[in-house]
C-alpha cells in the first residue's frame, strides 16, 4: 500500500519489516519519531534509555543475545554513544544491530552542526544514507542484511530534511527471524588487548570487503545525463536538490552507502565526465576521500560547509540561473521561539535574574532562559555540562563565586548525564548549588517519558526514580523542593542554599504547562483602571502579555493563569 | 505536470502541521508524487514555522526555495510578509489577517509593521487577506483556523468537494468533524471580511 510517511516513520517501518524486536534510544531532534513510531508495533520491544550510551549498549546486548536490535539518536547523541560504538566495531554482532543518527544541518534544534559521517570512517562502521522516505524504509531493511552478512553494526545517517519530510512509501510484510542462539565466545565479545589485537585486522578486512560490496551495490547508482561536461557525486537530500535543479541534465553517481565508498566506481564515473563535482552538506567528506584517492574533484570550493544547501544554491553554484521573488522593503521583526505561556521555567529564571547570579545552563526548553528579556543564562554546551561545569567554575572562583553561581538542568537531562557531575560535586566537595528544573517530562523533543516520570515509552506505569533520594544517595545532604510559580519562596530558598557552606540541590518542581493532565485556572484579567503602565510584568517575557496604549493587556487565548505576572504587579491590575 | 508548491507558514502551535497532513492525504489520494516537509523541535515553541507541500509527477527536493511557491498560505500576517520572496512572480498569498506579536515586539525592541496587506499587494503577487480567526470562532473553535484556511485554499485549486471531505475526515478527530467541515465551508464561501 502506498502511504505518505516521515523519513523517521519509514525507518521505523523498515525496522518492523526487517524483524527488529529490540529498540533502545534517547530522544533528540530530529531523530525522536523513529523510536516513537516503532514503539507502536506490538512485535517490537521499545524503550527510552537514560542516555545514548546506555541505549547503544542495551541494543548491543540484545544483538548478542540474538535479536535484531536498534538504537536512534541525534548527531550529538552519537558523541555520548561513541565509546561503545568504537569497540562494537571490533566485536561485531550476533543478530543484526542498526544505529540511526540524525544530523541537523542548519541547526533547527541543536547546539552544533557536526557532521556524523566522520564517525563511520573513524569507527570503521558502514554508513547508509537515504535521500527520502522510500529509501529510509529500504535501507533500514538492507542494514540488517549487511549487519549480519559482514558481522558489523550498521549506521543509518538521517538529516532533518529526510527525517522530517513525508514522501511516498510502499510498505511490505514483516519477516520474523528466529532468535539466534548465544554462544560464549571470549575472542569475539571480550575486547581485552589479547583479543582486540586479533580483531583489529578483521575490522580492516571487513572494510575492504564492504568496499568491494559497494562497487556493485544497487544503492550506489549511476544516473545518466545528457551533458557530460559535469558529473555530480552526491548523496542524501543533496541528491534531491541536484535532481530538482538540473533534472536529467548531468550524470549523477548517487551514493546510498557513504562509508566505505566504492573507489573504482567513482574512478570510472569520473572518467566519463569532463569534471567531477561533489555536492554534499556540511563537511567535504566525500570530497576529501576522492582527493585521497587522487581523483580530481570540485566541492567545497563551490559549496559552503555551513548550514543547509537547497535547489537554488546548487543551481546557482553550478552556473544556472535562479530567480527569487520580491521582498518587502520593510523591517520584519524576527520571531524566535519563546518559553510557552505558563512555562514553569520562566519564573525560576526571573528569580535567578533578580538574584543576579551566574547561571551555567544545559540542553532543553530552558535554554530559552538565555534570551531577552530574561537573559538569565551564561553558558550552554551539551547534555549535563551545567552541573560538571559548575563544579569547575566554583573551584576556580572560590567561596565568593560559590555564593553567586548556580547550574540549571532539566529532569531528563539530569538523569542523562547531570547526575555524574553531581557525584563529582559531592565527591570532590565544591560548594555548588544545582537547580533541577523538574517539569515531569522531556519537553523540547515533544513530551517523552523519562526515568523520573513514572511511565515508560509505551505509556505503562513503571518504576519512578525519586530525584530527592537520588541526590541524597550520591552524597548531597541539602536537597530542597520548591514550586517555581511561588517566586518569593523560590528566591528565599535559593538564597539560603547559595549561602550554605556545602553543596546543595534545589528541585524546582512543576509539570510542563503543555501536558494534557495539567489543569489551569484560566486566564488572568488585566484591569486598565489599575494598570499604571510600569511594565514590571513585561520583564518575564510572557507571550500572553503585551502593552497596548501604555496598558498591560492579556491575550486570553494564550494565558493559562499561572499567576506569575500577578506577583509582579504592585497595583493589583493583574488578577 | 509541473510541480506545484504550497508553503504553509505561521507561529509554532497554530496547527500548521494538521493542514499539511490534510493536504498530503488529499494529494496522495489523487495519485501524485508528494513531499511534505516540516521542522520539529525548538521552533515549535512559538517561533516562526514553515511547512512545504509539493506535488506533481515526480517531486525531488523536499523544500521550496525562493521564487518557487505557487502559494504561501499564512496563519498570521507578519509571517506572510516574512516569506514574500518565496512566492513566484504572479503567485498567491492567502493570509489570515490575525496579528500575533513576536517577542521583540512584545519586549518593545521592534515594532509590528503597519499596513502589511497593502504593502504586499503592491508586489507582483495576488494577496487574499481575511479574518480566518473570526470565521473559525463562528464555526465553533479558534483552533479551526487551519480548516478555514484550507477552505480558502480550495478556491484556487481544482480539487472536488468529495476529495476535500475525504481528506478532512481522515485528518481530524470524529467528534470535531462537523465543526471542521463548517470551518472549511466558511473559509471557502465567505466574502472578504
Amino acid at each position: 500500500m502506498k502511504t505518505l510517511m516521515l523519513g523517521n516513520e519509514a525507518v521505523a517501518r523498515g525496522l518492523y519489516e526487517a524483524g527488529c524486536s529490540f529498540v533502545s534510544s534517547y530522544p533528540g531532534t530530529p531523530s525522536t519519531e523513529i523510536t516513537e513510531c516503532v514503539a507502536k508495533y506490538d512485535e517490537v520491544y521499545a524503550e527510552w534509555a537514560p542516555n545514548e550510551k546506555v541505549a547503544l549498549e542495551a541494543a548491543f546486548g540484545a544483538s548478542v543475545r540474538g535479536k535484531r536490535s536498534f538504537c536512534a539518536m541525534k548527531h550529538v547523541g552519537l558523541n555520548v554513544a561513541a565509546d561503545p560504538l568504537f569497540t562494537i566495531s571490533y566485536t561485531g554482532v550476533n543478530a543484526g544491530l542498526v544505529i540511526a543518527v540524525a544530523d541537523d544541518a542548519g541547526m533547527h534544534s541543536s547546539q552544533n552542526e557536526q557532521d556524523s559521517r566522520h564517525y563511520a570512517r573513524a569507527a570503521k562502521i558502514p554508513m547508509l544514507e537515504p535521500s527520502d522516505s522510500a529509501e529510509s524504509l529500504a535501507f533500514a531493511k538492507l542494514a540488517y542484511e549487511l549487519s549480519e552478512q559482514f558481522d558489523t553494526a550498521v549506521l543509518i545517517k538521517m538529516c532533518t530534511r529526510v527525517s522530517h519530510s513525508q514522501s511516498v512509501v510502499e510498505t511490505g510484510e514483516r519477516v520474523e527471524p528466529a532468535q539466534k542462539p548465544y554462544e560464549k565466545n571470549p575472542a569475539k565479545y571480550i575486547m581485552m588487548p589479547a583479543y582486540a589485537k586479533k580483531k583489529h585486522p578483521v575490522v580492516e578486512e571487513r572494510t575492504k570487503a564492504l568496499t568491494a560490496w559497494a562497487e556493485t551495490a544497487w544503492i550506489n547508482r549511476i544516473e545518466t545525463g545528457s551533458d557530460q561536461s559535469c558529473g555530480i557525486l552526491t548523496s542524501s537530500t543533496c541528491y534531491q536538490y541536484v535532481k530538482e535543479a538540473f533534472g536529467d541534465q548531468y550524470p549523477i553517481l548517487k551514493l546510498g552507502m557513504i562509508w566505505p565508498m566504492p573507489e573504482q566506481k567513482i574512478r570510472d564515473f569520473a572518467a566519463t565526465v569532463d569534471k567531477l563535482v561533489v555536492v554534499e552538506e556540511l563537511d567535504g567528506f566525500i570530497e576529501t576521500h576522492c582527493r585521497s584517492l587522487g581523483i580530481p574533484v570540485s566541492g567545497k570550493d563551490l559549496f559552503t560547509e555551513i548550514g543547509e544547501l537547497s535547489q537554488n544554491l546548487v543551481k546557482e553554484k553550478l552556473g544556472g540561473a535562479v530567480q527569487a521573488g520580491e521582498t518587502l522593503a520593510e523591517d520584519i521583526p524576527a520571531r524566535p521561539p519563546v518559553m510557552c505561556a505558563g512555562c514553569p521555567h520562566r519564573s525560576l529564571f526571573y528569580v535567578l535574574k533578580r538574584l543576579n547570579v551566574t547561571v551555567l545552563g544545559d540542553i532543553g526548553c530552558y535554554t530559552l532562559g538565555a534570551v531577552a528579556p530574561l537573559n538569565a543564562i551564561d553558558t550552554t554546551i551539551c547534555m549535563g555540562a551545567s552541573v560538571s561545569g559548575l563544579h569547575g567554575f566554583v573551584k576556580a572562583g572560590g567561596e565568593e563565586c560559590a555564593g553567586k553561581t548556580v547550574a540549571v538542568i532539566g529532569d531528563s537531562t539530569f538523569i542523562h548525564s547531570g547526575v555524574t557531575g553531581l557525584i563529582n560535586i559531592a565527591y570532590n566537595e565544591s560548594n555548588s548549588t544545582v537547580i533541577i528544573l523538574d517539569n515531569s517530562i522531556t519537553g523540547m523533543t515533544g513530551h517523552q517519558q523519562n526515568p523520573t516520570t513514572g511511565y515508560n515509552l509505551k505509556g505503562d506505569p513503571c518504576t519512578k526514580i525519586d530525584l530527592e533520594s537520588l541526590c541524597h544517595a550520591v552524597g548531597i545532604k541539602r536537597v530542597k523542593v520548591v514550586d517555581p510559580y511561588d517566586m518569593e519562596t523560590c528566591q528565599a530558598v535559593i538564597k539560603e542554599e547559595l549561602a550554605a557552606d556545602e553543596p546543595s540541590v534545589v528541585i524546582s518542581r512543576r509539570p510542563c504547562a503543555l501536558l494534557k493532565y495539567v489543569k489551569h485556572p484560566g486566564a488572568i484579567c488585566s484591569d486598565p483602571e489599575k494598570c499604571k503602565g510600569c511594565k514590571a510584568c513585561m520583564n518575564i517575557g510572557c507571550p500572553a502579555i503585551s502593552m497596548v496604549d501604555g496598558k498591560a493587556v492579556i491575550d486570553e487565548t494564550l494565558c493559562v493563569g499561572c499567576g506569575v505576572c500577578e506577583q509582579l504587579c504592585k497595583f493589583g491590575a493583574l488578577a | 505536470m509541473e510541480t506545484k508548491n504550497i508553503m504553509i507558514v505561521g507561529v509554532g502551535g497554530q496547527g500548521t502541521l494538521l493542514a499539511s497532513k490534510l493536504l498530503g492525504r488529499l494529494l496522495l489520494g489523487k495519485g501524485y508524487d508528494v513531499k511534505v516537509s516540516e521542522v520539529h523541535g525548538m521552533s515549535q515553541r512559538g517561533g516562526s514555522v514553515v511547512t512545504y507541500v509539493r506535488w506533481g509527477d515526480r517531486v525531488c527536493s523536499p523544500i521550496i526555495d525562493k521564487g518557487q511557491a505557487d502559494c504561501v498560505l499564512s496563519f498570521e500576517l507578519l509571517e506572510a510578509a516574512r516569506y514574500t520572496e518565496y512566492v513566484k512572480p504572479g503567485g498567491r498569498i492567502i493570509v489570515n489577517s490575525q496579528q500575533i506579536n513576536p517577542m521583540p515586539v512584545i519586549a518593545g525592541a521592534a515594532a509590528y509593521p503597519e499596513n502589511l496587506v497593502e504593502k504586499m499587494s503592491a508586489l507582483d503577487v495576488n494577496v487574499d487577506a481575511f479574518d480566518a480567526l473570526t470565521l473559525a470562532e463562528e464555526a465553533g473553535s479558534s483552533k479551526a483556523v487551519n480548516l478555514v484556511l484550507m477552505g480558502r485554499l480550495a478556491r484556487h485549486f481544482d480539487f472536488t468537494d468529495e476529495e476535500w471531505m475525504d481528506a478532512i475526515a481522515h485528518s481530524v478527530p470524529p467528534k470535531f468533524l462537523e465543526m471542521n467541515k463548517k470551518a472549511f465551508a466558511s473559509g471557502k464561501n465567505a466574502q472578504n471580511v
